[in-house]
Order: structure tokens, then sequence, then C-alpha cells
């Protein structure tokens, strides 16, 4: 096979190589560059790099499917950290169903707008938190200004970098743990992923991911795509959350299937992850924390004793305060 | 050619214009609405950034129903009429702090802007009045930082 030439008998190929190899990207260009686009972007990471430097561990609570409970894990995970003396924040990840501003009583407490920061909201056990719940109206879907067409074309930038003023922006201080809630969808653990990694020379990654399932065929389906996901892009701390377990009848101790599908020890198993805690279903932890009240550590329920060895667990894993010990 | 000024028409769109340093000539670029929504999306300024960056700026100055409440009162928290200070000061924009008020014409314009904004916003115009070295905002520096810093949108 011969290779294609032009009217003068040179390879083609070995032009249009030649004509790529001059080609410049924004980011070679010299001389005055007015916008600054790549120097902007270059202090958004910086911004964030400064604030999560002042961060002791990046918690995660995601799972890719929606009503899993990732939210109501994420509210009483907090609690039960902050009951053991730890400084927590949590960020609401979900700004289109944003619910932690509820479940952690961060309603009411109106932010502080300082030149050097949003100072957060304070709710149960002087958790810190920012959520849409605290931004928009009530009642009223999260809504952007722009063009009223074609909204997909910078919607999904738009949500990435109130994602990163979230986490940046807020004053959060020196804190052990800030707990990340995503919302439903493994594009949104790799949106997630892309945002912390870019901001050191290190790449950042969260210091412990906890995949929260139910005893479901489909829900492990969709956590193993998000545990792919998660290892893809080199997350190694990686603990699977069992939660709706099962029930206990009053006074007993038995925990009974409240599903049929598989135990998340079997979907655990078929993932390849470890299993970190199943959280049986207590009506009492869910009206509590809808109401704003985690139950956390608090009592000698069954649940608060699963929240309890969960956040030892989280203490002594990557990041924590007793693995920094 | 080298970028001159920026224009934003109030459609939706940016007019970028470029002049030739030779012949004075000038030449526009005009961007489509999702174009220039995209970029905006991105949180940085076309043609560069004159004040620095402000928290949560983008969230706040995008949201289309924000809650009335979200902040504490403005006046408390962003130091009276002082000037305040900047977020992350650019080196490039360094210059001597003066002591900037608000005439009372442009503290009732203000009253105006959302409280959601309105502690950013205030901010924004200080940092301006700093920048250019102005010790008294009125409404006219009002309406000068509003151009110069594209504000229309806000």
């Amino acid at each position: 096979m011969t290779e294609p030439t032009s009217d003068s008998g040179k390879p083609l190929r070995k032009r249009s190589t030649t004509r790529a190899r001059t080609v410049r990207g924004y980011a070679d260009l010299t001389g005055e560059v007015e916008s600054r686009i790549v120097e902007q972007i270059g202090e958004q990471h910086a911004r964030l790099a400064s604030r999560l430097s002042e961060v002791g561990a990046i918690i995660v609570v995601a799972s890719g499917k929606g009503g899993v409970g990732k939210s109501a894990v994420t509210a009483n995970l907090a609690v039960a950290l902050a009951a053991r003396g730890a400084r927590v924040g949590a960020v609401d990840a979900d700004l289109n169903g944003p619910s932690l501003g509820k479940m952690l009583g961060l309603l009411g407490s109106p932010l502080e707008d300082r030149p050097d920061g949003i100072v957060p909201a304070v709710g149960v056990a002087g958790v810190r938190g920012i959520s849409t719940d605290l931004l928009i109206e009530e009642g009223v879907p999260l809504r952007w200004k722009g063009p009223g067409h074609d909204q997909f074309v910078w919607q999904g930038v738009t949500e990435a970098v109130a994602l990163r003023e979230f986490i940046s922006d807020v004053v959060w201080g020196p804190i052990d743990y800030l707990i990340i809630d995503i919302p439903p969808g493994t594009d949104k653990i790799g949106r997630f992923l892309d945002l912390v990694s870019e901001v050191g020379p290190s790449h950042l990654q969260p210091d412990q991911v906890l995949l929260v399932t139910i005893p479901s065929e489909v829900a492990g389906a969709v956590v193993a795509r998000s545990a792919t996901q998660l290892l893809e892009g080199g997350v190694p701390c990686i603990g699977l959350i069992g939660n709706m377990a099962g029930y206990t009848k009053p006074g007993e101790d038995d925990l009974l299937p409240l599903f049929t599908g598989p135990s998340a020890g079997e979907i655990a198993d078929a993932v390849g992850l470890e299993l970190w805690s199943e959280i049986p279903f207590d009506p009492v932890l869910s009206s509590r924390t809808d109401r704003g009240d985690p139950v956390g550590a608090e009592g000698d329920s069954i649940v608060a004793q699963v929240f309890t060895d969960l956040a030892r667990r989280v203490e002594h894993g990557p990041g924590g305060r007793e693995e920094k010990k | 050619m080298s970028f001159s000024d920026r224009d934003l028409p109030g459609d939706g769109t940016i007019t970028a214009l470029f002049r030739c340093g030779a012949c004075d000539r000038e030449m526009a670029m005009l961007t489509n609405p999702m174009e220039t929504q995209l970029v905006t999306s991105l949180g940085v300024e076309i043609g560069g950034r004159t004040v620095p960056e402000q928290p949560l700026q983008q969230t706040r100055s995008r949201l289309d129903t924000p809650r009335d409440d979200a902040f504490a009162d403005e006046e408390a928290s962003s130091g009276g009429d002082e000037g305040s200070t900047s977020v992350i000061p650019a080196p490039e924009h360094e210059f001597v702090r003066i002591r900037v008020t608000w005439s009372p014409e442009a503290t009732d314009r203000l009253g105006g802007v959302p409280k959601f904004v309105r502690g950013m916003v205030k901010r924004i115009y200080t940092d301006y009045a700093q920048e250019k070295q102005i010790e008294i905002i009125t409404p006219d520096v009002m309406d000068r930082a509003r151009t110069e810093l594209g504000l229309e949108g806000m």
C-alpha cells in the first residue's frame, strides 16, 4: 500500500503531522493575554487547595443509586463523629435535591458573608454545613439565570462551579472531617473526583468513600458501577454501607429481612468491596433525621451502636483522627 | 490587534472589541448567548478580572430564586462604610488602601439590591473604588463600575 501524496509528491500524512505540531493551545499563548483565563482558573484551584489544606480528611458518601439513604447516613455519621469530639463540616453536593439543611438542623441559621468567605450554618452537635437548602426559596426547584433554551449546554458547568464554591468559599476553619454527600448518578462521583484532583500537585483524592446500598439487586448493580468509577479514579479506601439492612421486632435483637434482594454482604462480595456497616431500618432514626435531629451515636439503640461503630471505623481509617495519632 | 474593550449588550451576548495598534482599526467579536453562558459558568471574567472574585460569587449571582433571609444582615457583616479587604488580592492589583465612604444617594441605591447579594455587591463596588483610589462612592461611580466590571447581569 502506497502512502498518499500531494501534487508535489510529498506525503500528505507527514505534512498534516507537521501542521498539527504548529498549533498551540491556549496555555501556550505568549504575550499579553487580557482575559488571563488560565490564571483565573489557577486562582480558583489555589483557593480550593488552600481551603482543603485545613481539612483533616475528606469523607465522601455516595451510591450512584437514588433513594438508598445517603443523606441520612451522612447526617447521622456527621453527628456521631461530632459527638465523639471531632470538628465536622458537611457539604450537600445534591444541589437539585438538597436535604442536609433540614436533616442537620441548619435551616434558620443565616450564613455570614465575610471577605474571606462564607461562614457556614451551624447545626446539630455543632456540625457546620452548606446546602442549596439554605440559599433558595422553599418549595421551588433550583433554577439558574441564563438563556431559557438549551440549558444543558451550560447547566452542568454551572453546578460544578457551585460545588467548587461550596467547598472553596466557605470558611470551614480547621476541621477534622469534611463530609460530602454526593447526589445519585455515577457521573456525579466522577465530577467530584475531577474537582478535587486538579487542585494540587499531588492529585488530591477523597480519604475515604462510603458507598451506600440497600439489599436490592438493582441497587447493587448501580453501586458496582460506582465502585468501578472510584477504583478507576484511583480512590484507595472504599467501604460499603448496607442501609435498610432489615428490621427488628420490639424487644428482639434478630434482624429480619426487609427486602428479598441480596444482602449487603453478598453485594460487597460481588463488587469486591469491604462491608463496613449494616444499618437496620429504624422508624425512629428516619423520623428524627427528617426533622433535623439525627440519632447519631446517642442512646443505646441498635442504630446508635451501628453509627458509633461506623464513626470509630472512619476515625481509624485514612485521614481519621485516630489514624493520625 | 489587541483586546480593547468588552460590552454586554444585554441580550446575553458579549461583544469583545479588538484594536489594531498600527492603523487604529477596530474589530468586534460577538459571541452567542449559549457560548457566553458556558464561559461565564466557569466563573471566569472575560477581558480579565478587575476586582477579586467574591465568596460564592457565581452561585449567588446566578441563582434565580434566592432566599432573602439566607445571609445575616450585611451591615453587620460587611464592615459598615469602610472598604472591605479583598478575598485573595491579586499581586498586579496591589494599591495603597484608602478609606472609602458611601454617599447617601449611593447608599439608597445599594438598598435596592436584593439582600441575598447586597454584601457581595457592596464589596465589589468598594474594591473598585479602592483600585481607582476613589474616596466617595456616588451613583455615578456605581454606574462606571457597573459598565467597567460588567455587573449588568448581576
